[in-house]
């Protein structure tokens, strides 16, 4: 039965599986997006600083402001997913363990960027 | 048990052999602080709901946020992020093959660390007296 495979046929699925330029790409992807938009970010909560109500509402009601917000939850969501899949895979060794690891960490990736995104839309649209 | 190192080649200590050095610190902080980046992301998602929620729930989360602990994990979070973010273009800068050695390593590490203090203190500063 041995020859039956080719050598690259038998490793396909096993190991890396050529995921990790792909992992590695999107992290550095995501990672240059992060930078212009995390200083959007900060610098609206820092001008939105002791602001009450109304001012954040106008503020966040401005369509490019809600898209930009839009991107930058979306930029982090996918790269705090891709880091902490790392992370994990560092880290827990026991299959099991680590599979439930991998899978609560994508449940909270998207509960964290749907939340942020409803919310986004939800003051954008009022 | 069987034999853990059958070529006799030399083998790599565990981490607690070593003495904590500069670039070593930074590499474990651009962990920590992405690891900490992660968990606050929960801290936006409030902010955010309660701003979609009305007025009467904002001020409630904005009271919790503008109190002195508030405030002293949000000043945590800026420099978890703008640290994280210098890390980041560190790690830019390696990519491409650059300043690998160790002096410049250790340069690098240090600018990070400088820049990214600096950074949150001016932001605070600037955030508070002009806003
Ligand atoms: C602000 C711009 C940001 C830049 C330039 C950036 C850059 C990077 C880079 C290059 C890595 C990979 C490090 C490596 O290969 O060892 C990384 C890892 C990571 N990032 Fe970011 N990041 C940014 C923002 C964020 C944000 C906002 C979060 C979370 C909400 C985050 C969470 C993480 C996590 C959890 C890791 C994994 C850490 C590790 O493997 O040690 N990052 N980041």
């Amino acid at each position: 039965m041995k020859a039956m495979k080719t050598p690259l046929k038998r490793v396909r699925g096993l190991g890396s599986a050529n995921e990790g330029t792909e992992h590695f790409w999107q992290q550095r992807m995501t990672a240059l997006a992060n930078i212009p938009l995390t200083l959007f970010f900060v610098g609206s909560i820092a001008a939105l600083h002791g602001a009450d109500y109304n001012t954040v509402m106008s503020y966040f009601s401005s369509p490019i402001v809600t898209i930009l917000m839009l991107l930058t939850v979306l930029s982090a969501v996918i790269h705090m997913r891709l880091g902490m899949q790392i992370i994990i895979e560092d880290y827990i060794h026991n299959e099991g363990t680590k599979v439930l690891a991998l899978m609560a960490n994508t449940f909270f990736a998207v509960f964290v960027g749907l939340a942020c995104a409803y919310a986004l839309i939800k003051i954008g649209v009022s | 048990m069987a034999d853990a190192n059958p070529g006799g080649r030399p083998l790599s200590p565990h981490l607690q052999i070593y003495k904590p050095l500069f670039t070593m610190v930074m590499s474990i902080l651009h962990r920590i602080t992405g690891g900490a980046l992660y968990v606050g992301t929960l801290l936006v998602v409030w902010w955010l709901v309660a701003a979609a929620s009305g007025p009467e729930y904002f001020d409630f989360a904005n009271g919790i946020m503008g109190s002195f602990v508030g405030r002293l994990v949000l000043f945590g979070y800026t420099w978890a992020l703008l640290h994280h973010m210098l890390g980041g273009v560190r790690h830019f800068i390696w990519d491409t093959g650059a300043m690998l050695d160790v002096p410049r390593a250790q340069m690098l590490a240090k600018l990070t660390l400088a820049g990214s203090l600096t950074l949150t203190l001016t932001i605070w500063i600037v955030g508070t007296l002009v806003f």
